[in-house]
């Protein structure tokens, strides 16, 4: 096994600026862009919170989860069983209560999980996940293999989520909240702590540190988050299944957050959008010749995977600052 | 720390970055001229375990429409085709790529029940004309139906309503139940229960296994103790095949009699081999169909795409001549919506199957017949219900 | 239930079992020894029963199938390990997933422009077609034993070379400690492309062997897979032998589950793989 990474933290200014850029884009986008396209950013927008949840797990406390998937999913359920079938639920009930839910599902999860490591923790973690995909479609009663419909998207009073653009926002706000959030955590102590686990756990145990308590409260913490967003999926999309606590969305998850660069978050912003962008582009990908590209976008994708594993392991964000490090190299 | 040429460099780089990717997404992926042309999308199974049934699905519907001139009331037509990868929590999504994206007129979709759910959303929130060319789930033609959507093809629940009867005529009066716990299954479940039941058999066990779950084992040795008079089931494909194999391995094949919804033997009577042979089942097509539109079909579709049809060819096909006299009716223009729908829904579909009408949901009314499997295919023995039509229940059309 | 019910269920649990044994182990040994989580293990099951349906077409032999498709197989084996697996025995356990990840996409495809997306079924040879009566409705159908027989001869194999023969000696002490087995002159390269090929092998030959009854279809490796990791978790990660045990208990586990208790028999395995970390975080038996 190799030594844990040591990961980009501090943003370079450069990287803020794409950041900032990007922000930009994303709240100009619904004044240009097609409802189409407006949807599909909105997911790409949820996917980059689910993205950065995980983060904190894999990246800062280098807690590598399966099945973070689960979290996500149990979270979307909730809110489709409390929203009855003629009328919407209030935001402000639903949310804490669906968020919750995944809380205690990770608290719980998480105490007979954390005290595993390594590979074991990797298993253990998507059999946990694959525990809570059965419980669910095997039984009719919680909308087994078909799943659930949602038929209002919860009533936030104050402004209308029915509408899309109004929605859009809602998700972008939530974004950029969590966002600040972690990394305020990063550098508090808390998550300095879940750094120095990262890094070395004997070390941290050695200096006192108890190390079960604080990887348990990551372990939480993520699976919070990673309800917010399977929250949002939910209200956005509609429809729940079994699907959304899968092992493949727990595995796509890893490959943003990796596809980025681990431990700062940005990354997994990055990489959740890149990620969705390019999943969208191989699908769509014009036929050559008597060739369907199109239809073989998991050659594609598998390909494109096993490239960022062998050339890129540090994402793009790993990318640009070796980059900008030769370019600084040059120039001085 | 960066000098100012470096700063100037990344935002020049950033936005040219962002202005490309917001752009690549702008820009549609077709160019959405104004050609006159009328736009049909495909939301299909490309891939995964129903690729096959997806691929004959769209044979059909071309054929049907290449056989009339390859034009829709005199216009041309613009194809667009969505993989759903029978994946349901992508339906919506996908649906909406060619509504929203390729702004169809019309969606030909889909295969799975569950991805049918979501295309029946968008169907119903955008108005778009949405032809089911196989989905079975009960609600679009039921509780959920509406003025633009119709199903060519069947309900869950119509083949298993004729076997019930079909069952007792011949003697079995107790009979075990099993298939897999998903919509689909539950539906036919359904059919069956009212029909068995209404003719006088009692159903001994009802028994169901996760979707698509194929470890039959366990199930068969269940089977055996109860000693029914015989066994009905659905199930489709692949797992339709190994089921066959299993219950003659079992030993259960010649002392209790399989039968089975259609699909039991649509498209895996090769992968199921000898285990395959006398199993019964209803269905409102058989390949052995004895007449001149069938006869006709078969030779042209084989012809042309170097396979044998099967159901599901046949239902594309039937799609196919569904859109073709609705367009037809309105000379192409497919935004005289209450003509159009008028004349879809007092369509006669002159389809291999025999003649078809549509219901008030907008299902079809047909003969379910009786076949059994005798070497590689199915042979019609009889007609086990006439002009069977859908409940339709809780439907206001 | 009665007695020959319990029996034939019994019987189905340890076929099962050993079935899922032949990929577990392969698996344990591929991660005992050169610590590599490979997603992708499902895919080689596949493999084998896509060759045992082509070369059984092409051939016209069920016995010949199995012998030069697991020669393609391990030479498959061999020529994966040494292009990419081998330099990722000392990346990070998540570089490996994600690697192996990509790969099962990979493998899918390919599997898709070579041998299509249809179903496929394949005869059970004449020879072992017989079933054999328990009860006056039941019979146990032979290939079934058959299946189980090849398992077990497979597992005593492994055992034997293993524990009896200079390379297993080799194995296990390449598995114990890497860089002084190397220092003591073993060509350690050599062994771990054996080992790798080996769960290749055993891997493919479940697949092959399981063709005729599981029939050839698109994903059939990714169901498997799954069952294959927690039967490797709960026998310990690098033990053959935890896998064997392991595997059987999975089996009774989930056939008696789906008939007693049909609600919870998808979440019955990993409960018990749960209840079993929880006693014992590293697996029954630890390496």
């Amino acid at each position: 096994m190799s030594a844990p990474q040591i990961h980009i933290e501090a943003l370079p200014r450069s990287v803020q600026l794409v950041l900032l850029l990007g922000l930009l884009a994303l709240a100009a986008f619904p004044f240009v862009g097609s409802d189409f396209y407006m949807s599909m950013v909105n997911r790409m927008m949820i996917l980059a919170i689910f993205a950065m949840s995980l983060d904190l797990l894999q990246g800062v406390t280098g807690l590598v989860s399966l099945g973070h998937a689960a979290y996500f999913g149990i979270a979307g359920y909730a809110l489709a069983f409390i929203t009855p079938a003629n009328e919407p639920i209030s935001l402000y009930a639903s949310l804490p209560m669906a968020v919750g839910a995944s809380a205690l599902a990770a608290l719980i999860i998480g105490f007979l999980v954390v005290r595993t490591h390594g590979i074991y923790f990797i298993m253990v973690t998507m059999a946990f996940a694959q525990m809570v995909f059965y419980l669910f479609f095997d039984n009719k009663a919680l909308g087994g293999s078909d799943g659930l419909f949602l038929n209002f998207r919860p009533d936030a009073v104050l402004i209308d989520l029915e509408n899309k653009r109004v929605f859009y926002f809602f998700t972008l706000g939530c974004l950029v909240a969590v966002y600040f959030f972690l990394r305020r955590v990063l550098w508090s102590p808390f998550g300095r702590s879940l750094a120095g686990i990262r890094v070395n756990e004997h070390r941290m145990r050695a200096l006192g540190f108890g190390t079960f308590r604080h990887k348990l409260a990551a372990f939480t913490l993520a699976g919070a988050l990673a309800g917010l967003a399977g929250f949002l999926w939910a209200a956005q999309t509609g429809f729940v299944n079994p699907e959304l606590m899968g092992f493949h969305l727990s595995a796509h998850a890893i490959m943003m957050v990796i596809l980025g660069g681990m431990g700062n978050f940005a990354g997994a912003i990055i990489g959740a959008f890149s990620f969705e962008y390019l999943l969208h582009l191989f699908k769509d990908l014009p036929a050559i010749g008597n060739f369907n590209t199109g239809k073989h976008w998991q050659m594609w994708m598998g390909l494109f995977i096993v490239a960022l594993v062998i050339f890129a392991p540090k994402g793009i964000l790993g990318l640009l600052t070796r980059a900008f490090a030769k370019k600084e190299a040059s120039d001085d | 720390m960066h000098t100012n040429p470096n700063r100037r460099h990344v935002l020049a780089q950033g936005a040219a970055l962002m202005g490309a990717t917001a752009s690549g997404l702008l820009l549609p992926q077709h160019v959405l001229a104004q050609s006159g042309k009328i736009r049909v999308g495909f939301m299909l199974p490309y891939t995964g375990t129903f690729a096959q049934l997806g691929v004959a699905i769209e044979n059909g519907v071309r054929m049907a429409i290449n056989e009339q001139g390859g034009k829709l009331g005199g216009r041309e037509i613009e194809w667009f085709k969505v993989d759903d990868e029978s994946e349901p929590s992508k339906a919506i999504e996908n649906a909406n790529k060619l509504v929203q994206r390729d702004k169809v007129d019309v969606l030909i979709g889909t295969v799975h029940s569950g991805v049918q759910m979501g295309i029946h959303r968008v169907a119903r929130e955008s108005g778009v004309l949405s032809l089911i060319p196989n989905a079975g789930v009960h609600m679009a033609t039921r509780a959920q139906c509406a003025p633009n959507v119709f199903r060519a093809s069947f309900t869950n629940s119509q083949p298993t309503m004729a076997l019930g009867e079909a069952m007792v005529k011949r003697g079995h009066k107790k009979a075990v139940w099993i298939t897999w716990k998903y919509a689909a299954g539950d539906e036919a479940y359904e059919g069956f229960k009212e029909s068995y039941t209404k003719a006088g058999g009692t159903i001994v066990k009802e028994l169901g296994l996760p979707f698509p779950n194929v470890e039959f084992q366990a199930l068969l040795t269940e089977i055996a103790a109860l000693k029914p008079d015989a066994v009905a089931c659905f199930f489709a494909g692949g797992g339709a095949a190994k089921f066959m194999k299993d219950y003659a391995a079992a030993g259960l094949k010649d002392k209790i009699p399989l039968y089975g919804s259609g699909f039991l033997t649509e498209g895996t009577i090769e992968a199921a081999g000898p285990a395959a042979e006398g199993v019964l089942s209803t269905l409102h097509y058989g390949d052995g169909i004895d007449t001149k539109r069938n006869n006709e079909f078969r030779l042209n579709y084989a012809k042309t795409f170097k396979m044998q049809p099967d159901v599901y060819a046949v239902q594309g096909y039937d799609t196919g001549l569904l859109l073709i006299q609705g367009a037809n009716a309105v000379k192409g223009d497919l935004s005289k919506k209450a003509d159009l729908y008028k004349a879809m829904e007092g369509a006669t579909i002159d389809s291999p199957r025999g003649k078809w009408t549509m219901s008030k949901a907008h299902n079809p009314v047909q003969d379910i017949y009786l076949r059994q499997v005798v070497g590689k295919e199915n042979k019609v023995i009889g007609v086990a219900a006439k002009a069977l039509a859908d409940s339709g229940a809780g439907c206001r059309l | 239930m009665d007695f020959v019910n319990f029996l034939i269920q019994l019987l189905n649990s340890v076929q099962y079992g050993l079935l899922l044994f032949m990929l577990a182990a392969g698996l344990t040994l591929i991660f005992g020894i050169m610590g590599v989580v490979n997603l992708a293990h499902g895919s080689f099951y596949m493999l084998g029963a896509y060759l045992a349906w082509s070369l059984a077409g092409m051939l016209g032999s069920f016995t010949l199938a199995i012998l030069v498709g697991t020669a393609l197989s391990v030479a498959f084996g061999l020529l994966l390990e040494k292009v990419l697996f081998r330099h990722f025995y000392h990346r990070d356990h998540l570089d490996q997933v994600l690697l192996t990840f990509g790969l099962i996409y990979v493998f899918e495809e390919l599997r898709s422009m070579l041998w299509g997306d249809d179903v496929h079924g394949l005869q059970v040879p004449e020879a072992l077609s017989a079933s054999i009566p328990l009860t006056d409705t039941l019979s146990y159908p032979v290939y079934r034993l058959f299946m189980s027989g090849i398992c077990l001869l497979l597992a005593l194999g492994l055992y034997l070379l293993i524990s009896r023969t200079r390379l297993g000696m080799k194995i296990r002490a390449g598995a114990f400690n890497h860089e002084m087995t190397e220092a003591l002159g073993v060509n350690i390269k050599l062994i771990h492309a054996v080992v790798f090929a080996l769960g290749v092998g055993l891997a493919s030959i479940a697949g092959m062997i399981a063709a005729p009854v599981s029939s050839v279809y698109p994903n059939m490796g990714g169901q498997v897979l799954i069952m294959c990791f927690v039967v490797v978790v709960i026998g310990g990660i690098g033990s053959v032998r935890g896998a064997l045990i392991s595997a059987l208990l999975v089996g009774l586990v989930d056939t008696f589950g789906k008939v007693l208790l049909p609600q919870v028999s998808g979440m019955l395995v990993y409960v018990l793989m749960a209840a079993v970390l929880l006693y014992k975080p590293e697996g029954l038996f630890k390496q």
